[in-house]
């Protein structure tokens, strides 16, 4: 599909969706409740068919962070990004590892590295940093005074 | 194989791999559940070797963080080096000149090239056969001479930048690519006969760690390890970038799914990588090597993603700019860190013996997985 039917595909599927102008993919916010069901849809959806998550990663925005999702379809070859918003001094979201596997070790590295937690997720640990670490390394206020060097 | 062995509850063995061992080619620490010799769960740990590249990348300027990605998956530099230069390229609107942008694709297939031979011979040494890790490094060893003639380096090769490449070939390049693709394509039979063609080979790979189509999806897998399921996930088809939409060659496709399956896959890729090479190398246009940009480059404010087909599978880069010299976040999707994310799914099941097989396969690079 082209970015025009995405879109009013998507909008017609999530109505309380917010579009993002801008990039070369159909840039999307859903609402942190929503995501879950949402989530599901995007896979299922016949039209949409979104059965790879390529990407899954976390930005610290200082007032919040925003989960980043890249989706593509391997049986139509289309792309989109969704974007969920979450509340940075108690960052809690659901898993999406049943519906997408890979999204298992990426969670993990997103806890690891930003301390998202991913509710109802088979197996949160930290995944690359040391389990007694203390911290979140890829904050924006996170202070490392022995491994961190200024430029 | 053992390092420390303790029992749970139930009467299981639980053992260590690594992290220093031979067989996971780098810092991987896998923590195996037996039952007796059969593997019920294995459970990876990583971060032997973080160094935070994403961290670092954000106090450095699109000019210097390219040289940090060198050392992300250090058997193919260039092509980490590549898709940073697209992705930055992409935010700047850059026109990369011609010459360029066929030197850099050459590059890339003989990184391909290097980087599954070397893959190819690790493999066969993993499964007891040491002669065909030297007949391995020899084609190696001549595409890193070719590469240090034009690059100044052997591993790290730093060669791409935003608007095209650092220096232009060296005169010699052209013919000693020649010559190399005549002497490596005088030995692929010799190669096939050696190890492909071998009953004990065929018998430790074939059944082994098979994987689902729908799985090597749902577990973002991308690569030869995708590919080997069938899963047509080649992004130089998908989204061809540079010349790669001029050049003729098939994507190899494999349905078996097993660990014979994805050898195949890389061995036939290099036949075609000679392909795209053959195809570009008497036609580099003359020209500028590197397109014009500024001292210091500034992204406007956005978001770019690039993605590339390194040797591997699918790497992207996703820059969030806020307009100034260095990112604001920077993310790299590597293909190890998806394709390792199966080994688990993948070898419940097998006897321990089985396990370099299966993970051999996959073609982890742990710098690349930790970053």
């Amino acid at each position: 599909m082209t970015n025009e039917e995405l879109k009013s595909t998507l909008g017609e599927l999530i109505p309380s969706a917010t579009f993002e102008e801008g990039g070369e993919w159909v840039n999307l916010y859903v609402p942190l409740e929503e995501w879950k069901p949402v989530a599901l849809q995007l896979r299922n959806h016949p039209s949409l068919q979104l059965d790879y998550l390529f990407c899954l990663t976390c930005v610290d925005w200082k007032t919040h962070f925003t989960i980043v999702y890249h989706l593509s379809s391997t049986a139509v070859r289309h792309n989109i990004v969704v974007k969920v918003k979450v509340d940075r001094n108690n960052p809690t979201i659901e898993t999406v590892s049943d519906i997408w596997r890979t999204a298992e070790f990426h969670e993990r590295e997103v806890y690891d590295l930003f301390g998202v937690t991913f509710l109802h997720h088979p197996d949160l640990r930290r995944l690359i940093m040391p389990d007694d670490w203390k911290g979140w390394p890829l904050r924006k206020d996170y202070e490392d005074p022995v491994n961190m060097i200024k430029l | 194989m053992i390092e420390e062995v303790g029992t749970t509850t139930e009467g299981d063995l639980v053992i260590n791999v690594g992290p220093q061992h031979p067989a996971t080619h780098g810092v991987l620490h896998l923590v195996i559940t037996l039952n007796g010799e059969t593997i019920k769960k294995v459970e990876p740990h990583l971060g032997y070797i973080h160094r935070s590249i994403e961290k670092m990348c954000e106090s450095l300027t699109y000019r210097q963080f390219i040289y940090v990605t060198s050392r992300m998956d250090y058997l193919s530099a260039h092509i980490n080096n590549h898709a940073c230069a697209l992705c930055v390229e992409k935010g700047l609107q850059v026109e990369v000149p011609q010459r360029a942008q066929y030197i850099r694709v050459i590059m890339d297939e003989l990184t391909r090239i290097a980087s599954h031979e070397l893959w190819w011979g690790a493999m066969a040494m993993d499964l007891g056969a040491f002669t065909p890790f030297f007949h391995a490094f020899r084609e190696r060893e001549t595409i890193n001479t070719i590469m240090e003639e034009t690059c100044g380096a052997r591993l790290t090769m730093n060669y791409m930048v935003p608007g095209g490449v650092m220096f232009d070939l060296h005169p010699d390049f052209q013919k000693k690519v020649k010559a190399f693709i005549q002497q490596y394509t005088s030995k692929i039979n010799e190669y096939d006969e050696l190890v492909t063609g071998n009953i004990i080979f065929q018998n430790r790979m074939k059944g082994i760690g098979y994987v689902t189509k729908e799985d090597a999806i749902s577990y973002g897998c991308t690569g030869p390890v995708a590919r080997g399921s069938g899963v047509a996930s080649d992004i130089r088809k998908i989204a061809p970038y540079d010349v790669y939409d001029k050049v003729e060659f098939d994507e190899v496709l494999e349905t078996g799914g097993d660990s014979f399956a994805r050898y195949l896959v890389r061995v036939k890729e290099m036949q075609q990588s000679i392909r795209i090479i053959e195809q570009l190398i008497d036609n580099i246009p003359e020209g500028d090597f590197q397109a014009k940009t500024k001292a210091v480059l500034k992204l406007p404010k956005g978001e770019f993603y690039q993605r590339v087909e390194t040797a591997r599978g699918e790497l992207g880069v996703y820059i969030i700019s806020e307009g100034g010299t260095t990112p604001y976040r920077i993310k790299f999707r590597s293909p190890g860190f998806s394709n390792l994310s199966i080994l688990d799914h993948m070898v419940r099941g097998h006897k321990i013996g089985d396990l370099v097989a299966a993970m051999g396969t996959l073609d982890l690079v742990i710098p690349d997985i930790d970053r």
